[in-house]
């Protein structure tokens, strides 16, 4: 199976949030950048349905400038096969970064693209589905069951209340949900390895862009309300005031 | 005059409560742009609550009948509103399962971008800004949609009704000839389709200070006496598997903003604040003083939660009686 | 899910360390955090050594890890061997020699005094975890003498015999097989010390579990019983020649453990500091008290020091130029250290810090075992007093 994997590098999940200077994105210093926790299940995904298919390649693909790289080694390291990175600025612009990646995937003849729902950066939930039009694909989204065979996905997503059953024909675009897997950590033999495996730099162009940011902020704080009493005696105070002042009962 | 698409969502031929909330954010637009809204709804035959939809501010109800919309059809409903947005101001979907996966196909096929999540909306010189949490909620963005149409996912709980009722005309559109390349073949709904914590108006959530999985009964009881509350849980009772995944609120769960969100015994870490703190009014119940939860709570109550929640449970049935 | 343990660097070490030693320390720390760290309180008191982890450290790598990769090992240099110890041994000093033991005492002998028949039959076993070692050197009489040693190796049938008893040996109740050091010549000549290679299901090889222990209680430590074990030829390490053959082994551990000690501190240090931030008494947090503080500082301090003189040491093994006498510095430093912070986070932790349920205690019980073995600290103090003054104190 030849299966590709796009993945973006952003910053950890328990970053203190700092508006930087221009006052529309994060100040960076001391800040841990990872592999898109997201992408970790299309990662593991990919490696292990290579593994169970017996042959097959797998590629990583990432947009994004040199730190990326590293990113990239990172999935090398967990049993991906060589890397692509797609040099550019990076962008917050969902439908750029998806005719980007279009671009460079189309009649590859990968079987499957892989990618993680959203990014914990932009929580866009985007770049996935869009690739898949450009590239004229069958895509489904938020994936936490997957079975492939015969040249057909049977994939579960959570929606709602509970599961939504969906199939479609090879070749496809898949996002990844938590739950369809657990990544298995890079192992210090595939961290040496990774050093090895093939690792291309190329340098595309984004597009003017879709969107334009207009300023990022830190959310109103909430201030602390009021302890209403102790114990079960308090109770009705609180349900007075939950009808009277606050009007949500 | 231009147009704001409201792409509703129906579940077995009834409107999900989600659909009244995304139309009356496509009626604040189109108040701003003194634009129309014209109200989506995909269906295999008669769909329930469609009566609504002018109620709640739409100009029309544009029905998109085909047999493989009896479920979501992502191919072909992204293949109809690619057709009927062509020519709008903007689409406006839901921030739901369903709206997220079908947005950007939408925005794709239309080459334009999209806004995902969105919590707040303003038009400036005819253009249409949009505000949307990011760093799961850590910090907001602002931005301006650039190509025409604008589409947007709105966040659920958000976007309340608007009390301008309109005509909420009936008419039939074609539905263009696609390639269904997906297929959703089967809806599971181990709960019997119980309130999602992210659409509910109401959650009560429950954490580690509940001790056993079985005392999640109490929250249950709870929410059953509130009425349209779903139950949450703490990345912590998740975790141990006391509650399912699909009910962890916080920030590798969900995020929540219900018009009342309730706190029982979970202790407030800034995991969990994360998922739930842009909810309207907090209430924490909790027997340690110092708890986190109580630096956000709007009420709280200090005390044993196996004596305050039976009794609150008790107290919110005789106001509702 | 435990707290992401996310290190102790006060002064940029890790700028100092190349991508692939960032990423090795990660593997590890992530993998203690998701996989040690929920079980070890309850392994701990117990007395059990969580064994089902050995197949995922095998897995990951973490055996003989600075051993080359012909050998199924991860070919990792020094620094990068040292932080899986520090990593480990944040966890935990017993599962830390564990690792120690399988890697530095077990496989380095084989990869360093073997014959290429012995390390083809044995590094990939060991490596993978299939085959467990242990390192038989000391004895009830015998410890920071080592080479007073009497267990015998006599040559018959065109093989040895061994008999003896050995000690405080980690893994031994546990091990497929024993490096087992014995006199061939005169029971008082040193030189004649060799290593044989013991399967542990050869006749008369026998371990026990010591009882009692209230240090390394999620660790296997054993008495060994040779009672006329005949091995053959292809037993004894061809290569080993006199006790500094064994010593040499200890060099590889101690090089580990300096390490390790630096993991221990760093976990006692996070876990006090992070209590002091939210324990609240006399409605301030006790983390606004000044002892806290001055306990804080000075856990940070000796952290930070440890750190860039053992990164030097790691350099220096990897150029080739390191003495066992850079290494007893560090191993009585870092041991010493780490043993008083955990010491000093303990009692930060007030009456929360006797419970197994935060690591002071553990810490503090393990690292009095790491200051006693591996070269006592009052040990490693003589040795770096002969080769400073030239004089021995012993």
């Amino acid at each position: 199976m030849k299966i590709a994997v796009c993945l973006k590098r952003v910053p950890d999940t328990t970053t203190k949030i700092v508006i930087g200077s221009d006052g529309a994105s994060i100040d960076e210093t001391g800040v841990k950048f990872v592999p898109n926790p997201f992408d970790e299940f299309a990662i593991e995904a990919a490696i292990a349905l290579k593994e169970a298919a017996g042959s097959g390649e797998t590629v990583v693909y990432s947009l994004g400038g040199d730190a990326a790289l590293e990113t990239i080694r990172t999935a090398l390291a967990m049993g991906m096969d060589r890397g692509v990175l797609l040099q550019s600025g990076g962008s917050t612009d969902g439908m750029e970064v998806a005719k980007a990646l279009a671009a460079e995937l189309k009649d590859q003849g990968f079987d499957l693209i892989l990618f993680g729902k959203l990014a914990v950066d932009d929580y866009n939930y985007q770049v996935g589905p869009m690739t898949a039009e450009l590239l004229g694909l069958p895509c489904i989204t938020s994936l936490v069951h997957l079975k492939v065979a015969d040249g057909t996905v049977e994939a579960e997503r959570e929606i709602e209340g509970g599961v939504e059953t969906s199939t479609c024909r090879l070749p496809a675009v898949l996002t990844c949900d938590k739950g369809l897997n657990t990544p298995r950590l890079p192992s210090l033999k595939g961290i040496m390895a990774a050093k090895k495996k093939p690792l291309e730099v190329k340098a595309v162009d984004l597009g003017a862009g879709t969107v334009e940011i207009l300023g990022l902020e830190l959310p109103p704080e909430r201030s602390a309300g009021k302890i209403v009493g102790e114990g079960p005696d308090a109770v009705p105070e609180l349900v007075s005031l939950l009808r009277n002042e606050a009007k949500v009962i | 005059m231009s147009v704001i698409l409201a792409v509703t969502e129906q579940r077995d031929g009834a409107l999900r409560k989600v659909s009244f909330e995304v139309v009356a954010a496509a009626r604040q637009l189109a108040d701003a742009l003194g634009a129309t809204v014209d109200a989506v709804v995909f269906g295999a035959g008669e769909v329930s609550g469609m009566d609504e939809l002018g109620n709640t501010g739409a100009d029309r109800v544009l029905t998109a009948d085909h047999p493989d919309f009896a479920r979501y059809s992502p191919d072909g409903q992204a293949a109809t509103l690619a057709e009927l947005g062509a020519g709008a101001a903007a689409v406006v979907f839901a921030a739901s399962a369903t709206g997220r996966d079908l947005a950007p196909r939408v925005a794709a096929r239309l080459g334009v971008g999209c806004a995902s999540d969105v919590v707040g909306l303003e038009v400036q010189g005819g253009r249409l800004n949009a505000t949307r949490p990011v760093y799961a909620g850590k910090a907001l963005q602002k931005l301006r949609l650039l190509g025409s149409p604008a589409v947007l996912t709105v966040r659920p709980n958000t976007f309340t009704s608007s009390d301008s009722a309109k005509a909420g005309a009936v008419e039939k559109v074609s539905v263009p000839s696609f390639t269904a390349r997906v297929i959703v073949t089967g809806t599971k709904a181990p709960d019997g389709g119980a309130l999602d914590v992210a659409e509910a108006p109401i959650v009560v959530s429950g954490g580690r200070g509940l001790k056993e999985p079985g005392n999640f009964a109490l929250i249950e009881a709870l929410a059953a006496a509130l009425g349209n509350a779903a139950v949450g849980a703490s990345r912590a009772v998740v975790d141990v598997g006391w509650r399912d995944h699909a009910a962890q609120v916080g920030q590798t769960g969900k995020t929540v903003s219900p018009n009342l969100y309730v706190a029982v015994g979970i202790s407030g870490a800034i995991q969990h604040l994360a998922g739930m703190r842009t909810a309207k009014v907090i209430v924490a119940i909790n027997k340690d003083k110092d708890a986190p939860i109580f630096k956000v709570a709007d009420y709280g109550i200090v005390g044993d939660l196996f004596e305050v929640v039976p009794r609150l449970t008790e107290e919110v049935k005789k106001l509702r009686e | 899910m435990t707290n992401r343990f996310s290190g102790v660097d006060f002064y940029d070490m890790d700028s100092l360390l190349s991508e692939e030693e960032r990423a090795v320390r990660d593997t590890v720390r992530t993998w203690v955090d998701e996989h040690l760290m929920p079980v070890i309180a309850d392994a701990y008191i117990k007395g059990e050594f969580p064994e089902a982890l050995v197949p995922q450290m095998a897995e990951l790598g973490f055996f003989g890890a600075n051993l080359p990769e012909r050998y199924g090992c991860a070919g990792l240099n020094n620094v990068a061997y040292g932080l899986i110890m520090q990593e480990l041994e944040r966890g935990d000093s017993g599962v830390r020699s564990f690792a120690s033991v399988q890697g530095a005492l077990v496989m380095y002998p084989i990869y360093q005094f073997g014959s290429d028949e012995q390390k083809d039959q044995w590094l990939p076993r060991l490596a993978s975890g299939e085959d467990v070692g242990c390192f038989g050197l000391t004895e009830p009489d015998y410890g920071s003498n080592p080479g007073g040693l009497i267990t015998t190796a006599r040559e018959a049938d065109g093989g040895w015999v061994l008999n003896g008893t050995k000690m405080w040996i980690t893994n031994g109740s546990r091990a497929s097989v024993a490096i087992i050091w014995a006199k061939t010549g005169d029971i008082s000549d040193a030189s004649s010390v060799r290593g044989f290679i013991v399967p542990a299901d050869t006749p008369g090889f026998s371990a026990r579990d010591q009882k009692g222990k209230l240090s390394l209680r999620a660790s296997d430590t054993s008495e060994l019983l040779l009672e006329d074990v005949k091995v053959p030829a292809s037993a004894l390490l061809p290569k080993s020649s006199g006790i500094k053959s064994a010593l040499m082994c200890l060099t590889q551990a101690r090089y580990g453990i300096a390490w390790g000690g630096i993991g221990a501190a760093m976990a006692c240090y996070e876990e006090a500091l992070s209590y002091a931030q939210n324990r609240i008494m006399f409605d301030r947090p006790i983390a606004q008290t000044q002892l806290q503080q001055a306990r804080l500082a000075e856990m940070l301090t000796e952290i930070t020091k440890a750190q860039f003189m053992t990164l030097q040491l790691g350099r220096l093994k990897d150029r080739g130029t390191m003495t066992p006498f850079q290494v007893s510095l560090a191993k009585r430093n870092n041991v010493n250290m780490a043993a008083e912070c955990a010491r000093e986070a303990r009692r930060l932790l007030g009456a929360n810090g006797i419970l197994a349920e935060y690591g002071a205690m553990r810490h503090m019980a393990n690292l009095e075992s790491v200051y006693t073995y591996e070269g006592t600290h009052d040990m490693h103090t003589l040795i770096l007093g002969q080769e400073i003054t030239g004089l021995s104190a012993f």
